[in-house]
This record gives structure tokens, C-alpha cells and sequence, in this order.
């Protein structure tokens, strides 16, 4: 057969139909939205400046930058339990290596409302599967935000100190942590940073540290079903994964394929969100960043999706 | 075939430095301290290859995965802020990031402080910080000239002894940060290739506690 198909377009459909097989309903959105919008979400934008243009009423209308808030406005129209739907469309982004203005293809899926142990580990699941999709040399990279924060809590850190010892933890930059604060807590903070790897090495070491019992056992729950399902191999637990924390909590992760220097994949569980947008439940959701694909050489795009179907 | 550690090493007097210490912590490649204008070495017993980069570009090659790790200063990851991992401070080519003037100046806060930089985006939050109105003039060298001549009222640039500054009738008003190269790497490749980096993290942490 005649391969006419781009790495993203073979990887897109594929994952829309095991998306879709899935239970999720597909989720089309408008090119653009009122500006205002996502200037009252600013912070949860990946980055913050958005092309605007005025619309023929005189409105300011924005070219979308992120799929995620439209898809939550869009879900209070739903009366089910669960909101669960996936999407593949284009944003608009500041490339953080360019500097500019960029197209970025995205696929992914969102689960909104009540998001329990069963809604994360097929979130989750559904991750694992998707980067397999793109490579059988695949890493998913898993952390728990809010025991990251009650590390960070108990240093007792000023507001502008947290935001530098958040991104020093983001960098895995331990030498900049005791820069900022030399105790107990700042060396149990590096402890736990620098306990990241395969969850039966992780686990021993988390206990040791000590973390609350409610967070522990969400995340043991959560990588027992990943192994059970059959990704155990691909399963890292990597406390240096940092997301805005007002919209972030719990269970966030990102993801990794050999051969591409950059995450292909982001995700986590958004209440905080959902809480600014005047709602009371949990949400969860990824996306896949299909623009990376171009780092991989086409021949080996694909040769996994047949077979993919059924570890799902 | 064995997978091999990309490493990208600034040329100049602090990657001979940095060199060295790769080699004492065990990860040698004798060719290349060798004159000649080969652009990287490999030794394939140790698992290692050395890229030798302009020191300004480690960042680059780290951050778009060309290379898995790297050293560059502190300087240089502020002026750029990759997103990279920053495992660990080398603690060689130390040094400080600062804003100096010549020795009689005194700061006119009624108007646009001009300052005078190879490191425009270090300066920019700097002074943003004060919210001070500033002009940043960027220069690619002979900072020191620029107050001399009546370009720029202040400095921001590196010291390590002050002896430039001294002989321009110059010194430090303020330090900005303290400096030292410190060993980064890339967030994709240190997934896959994590316990070769966290080897030579582990073998440089342990050289310099021995010598401590």
C-alpha cells in the first residue's frame, strides 16, 4: 500500500477510534472565542499570549489557544454523571523555543464530573496506550501534586520562595532548593525530588519519607490498575512534575517517546478549574502533542497500532 | 549497539575545567584534550561522547535533545531559561553576575537608568523586580567601555575578581547572583537514558566530596 499518510495524521485517526471505542463522544469547537475568555483563565494557559482579532460586531475574539476550558464550558449543557469526550484540533501557542506564534495539533480527551479510582486509571490507561501507539519505547511519568505540596507546605515558605522552590523542583535543581532554605523540611523536600523512578523503587522510599495516607494509597491504587492493564514497564513516578496548582491537584503525568526530545504528552486532574468556573467536581484529562511526531523517522510510526488495540 | 551518553562541554578554559573532572570521575576520552579541530569524541569503553560547544549554545544543544547533557553556567541558563533539568552545581568557574559603575557614580533616580549588557534578559528582570525604568543596551563585549564613554550609566556582567573594573576605575555596586557551571540535561532523554546521567551525576558528586 501507497503510505500517504503523515506520522501525525496516522497517529491522529488511530487514536480517535481508540478513543472512541473507549466510550468517548467526539468534541468539535469553534476556531475562536471571545477573548475574555481565556483572559479570565490566563494562568491556566500553557502560555499566556493569545492572537486576537476584532470581530465584524466589534468584539475581541481570540484564536484558541487551549481546548480543555472550552471543553469544560461546553460540559455544563450535560446532565450525565460523567462528561467524557476527546477532541484533535489545532491551538495557537508561543513555541517556548521560538518565541512566536505556532500551530500546534492536538489530540486528547477530558473526563468531567465525577472522577473517581475507576475514571483516573482508565485515564491514565488511556495514556499509557496512546504513547505505546507512537512507540513501544514509551515512558509515562506520574506524580501526585498534592503530596509534592504538603512537602513544600511544611518548609513555610513565603509566597515568592514557593514559586522559586517550585521551579527549582521542576528543574530537578537541588543545590538551588538549599539555596532558599536549609532545614529539615527543604532536605526532605529533596529527598522525595530525587526518589523518582519505578514505583516498586518509589513506594519503600515515599513511606519512609512519610506522606498522608489518603494521597499514598490514591497513587498505589492508581499504578496497581496501570499494571494490571498491562504498563507497568512504562510507569515512572517523577515528583519533579510541577502544574499551576490553583487549577491542578492530585494525580498529574506526562509523557515520553524515545527518539523525541521534548514531552509528547501532558496531563493531569484540573478541580481547581472546574472550582474558578463555579463547579464542585473533579476533572481529568491529556493531551497529545501530534506536532512531535515529526521527530520520528515515518517507517516506524504505526507499527504498533494493530497490536495496541488489544492491550487496551 | 551500546547506547552512548551525548555530552555537550563549552569550549574554552572552564570545558578543559569541566573535561578534567568528567575524566577523574571516570568517564575519560584522552583524545579530546588532543589539539586538532575535531568537534567531538567518543570513547565507547566508557559509554561517553563530548561535544565541544560555544559555551552560550550548551543550552541549545541540551534543550532540543541534540546532546542529553551538558555544562553550562549559571549565567548562561538565566539568560536563556531552557527548560532543562539542572542536576547538579560543579561549583567550578565560580563567579558573580553583577551591576557595577565607576567609582564616583551616583544613581539619578529621576530618569531611565541606562544599563550596559551582554545578558539583556538577566538585566530586564533584574531590574523589573525594583520596577525600575531601564534601557538596556546590548553589547556582545568590552562591556566596561560603555560607561567611560558615556553609553550606559551601569554594568550588568561578570566578575570573578574585579580586576577589569579596578583598572577601568570601575567596581561593584550590587551582586545579582552568584555563578558556576552547573551539569544540565534534557527532560526527554533523561527518561531513557536515567541511570547512565544519574552515573555521572553520582561519580562528579562523589570526586568533589572526596577532595572536600
Amino acid at each position: 500500500m501507497i503510505d500517504v499518510l503523515t506520522n501525525e495524521e496516522k497517529i491522529g485517526f488511530a487514536l480517535r477510534q481508540l478513543y472512541s471505542q473507549k466510550g468517548y463522544r467526539h468534541y468539535s469547537m469553534s476556531k475562536f472565542e471571545e477573548y475574555d475568555f481565556y483572559a479570565r483563565n490566563k494562568s491556566f494557559l500553557v502560555s499566556d499570549a493569545v492572537i486576537t482579532f476584532t470581530d465584524t460586531n466589534g468584539k475581541l475574539m481570540a484564536l484558541k489557544p487551549d481546548v480543555t476550558l472550552s471543553i469544560v464550558k461546553g460540559s455544563r449543557l450535560s446532565d450525565e454523571p460523567l462528561y467524557k469526550v476527546y477532541y484533535n484540533e489545532n491551538v495557537y501557542r508561543v513555541s517556548s523555543l521560538s518565541h512566536r506564534f505556532s500551530e500546534i495539533t492536538q489530540t486528547g480527551l477530558e473526563c468531567i464530573g465525577q472522577v473517581d479510582d475507576e475514571c483516573r486509571a482508565e485515564v491514565l490507561s488511556l495514556a499509557a496506550a496512546s504513547l505505546r501507539y507512537i512507540s513501544p519505547e514509551s515512558i509515562l511519568s506520574i506524580s501526585h501534586l498534592d503530596i509534592l505540596s504538603g512537602f513544600v507546605k511544611a518548609m513555610g515558605l513565603e509566597d515568592d520562595e514557593e514559586r522559586a522552590v517550585l521551579k527549582c523542583i521542576a528543574d530537578k535543581n537541588l543545590s538551588g532548593i538549599s539555596e532558599i532554605s536549609d532545614n529539615e523540611n527543604a532536605d526532605r523536600l529533596k529527598e522525595l525530588i530525587s526518589t523518582s523512578g519505578k514505583p516498586s523503587e518509589v513506594f519503600p522510599k515515599l513511606r519512609q519519607l512519610g506522606c498522608s495516607d489518603e494521597y499514598f494509597r490514591q497513587l498505589e491504587k492508581l499504578i496497581g490498575d496501570l499494571e494490571k492493564n498491562g504498563y507497568g514497564d512504562m510507569v515512572n513516578i517523577d515528583f519533579s512534575i510541577v502544574n499551576d496548582q490553583t487549577y491542578y491537584n492530585g494525580i498529574v503525568f506526562r509523557g515520553f517517546v524515545s527518539g523525541i526530545p521534548f514531552r509528547v504528552l501532558a496531563g493531569g486532574q484540573y478541580d481547581g478549574l472546574l472550582k474558578k468556573m463555579g463547579r464542585d467536581d473533579s476533572a481529568i484529562g491529556f493531551a497529545v502533542y501530534l506536532d512531535m511526531l515529526d521527530y520520528l523517522p515515518k517507517e516506524k510510526i504505526g507499527l504498533n497500532i494493530e497490536t495496541g488495540e488489544e492491550t487496551v | 549497539m551500546k547506547q552512548m551518553l551525548n555530552i555537550a562541554l563549552p569550549k574554552g578554559r572552564l570545558g578543559e575545567k569541566v573535561y578534567g573532572m568528567f575524566a577523574e570521575a571516570g568517564f575519560e576520552c584522552p583524545e579530546a584534550l588532543e589539539e586538532s579541530r575535531k568537534l567531538f569524541f567518543e570513547n565507547e569503553e566508557t559509554g561517553v561522547r563530548y561535544f565541544w560547544v560555544k559555551p552560550s549554545d550548551v543550552t541549545v544543544y541540551v534543550e532540543r535533545g541534540a546532546c542529553d547533557i551538558g555544562v553550562a553556567g549559571k549565567d548562561i541558563i538565566m539568560e536563556n531559561e531552557p527548560d532543562v533539568y539542572e542536576l547538579y552545581d560543579l561549583k567550578a568557574g565560580c563567579c558573580r553576575m553583577s551591576e557595577s559603575a565607576l567609582n564616583d557614580y551616583v544613581e539619578d533616580c529621576t530618569r531611565t537608568l541606562r544599563v550596559a549588557t551582554k545578558f539583556p534578559n538577566i538585566a530586564t528582570k533584574y531590574y523589573s523586580q525594583f520596577g525600575r525604568d531601564v534601557d538596556i543596551i546590548k553589547l556582545n563585549g568590552s562591556i566596561e567601555l560603555a560607561p567611560i564613554v558615556g553609553l550606559s550609566d551601569v554594568i550588568v556582567d561578570i566578575t570573578e575578581t574585579g580586576t577589569t573594573l579596578r583598572e577601568n576605575n570601575m567596581r561593584e555596586f550590587r551582586v545579582i547572583a552568584n555563578l558556576s557551571a552547573r551539569l544540565i540535561a534534557n527532560k526527554a532523554n533523561y527518561e531513557f537514558k536515567k541511570e547512565m546521567i544519574e552515573n555521572v551525576r553520582k561519580k562528579l558528586e562523589m570526586l568533589s566530596e572526596n577532595k572536600a
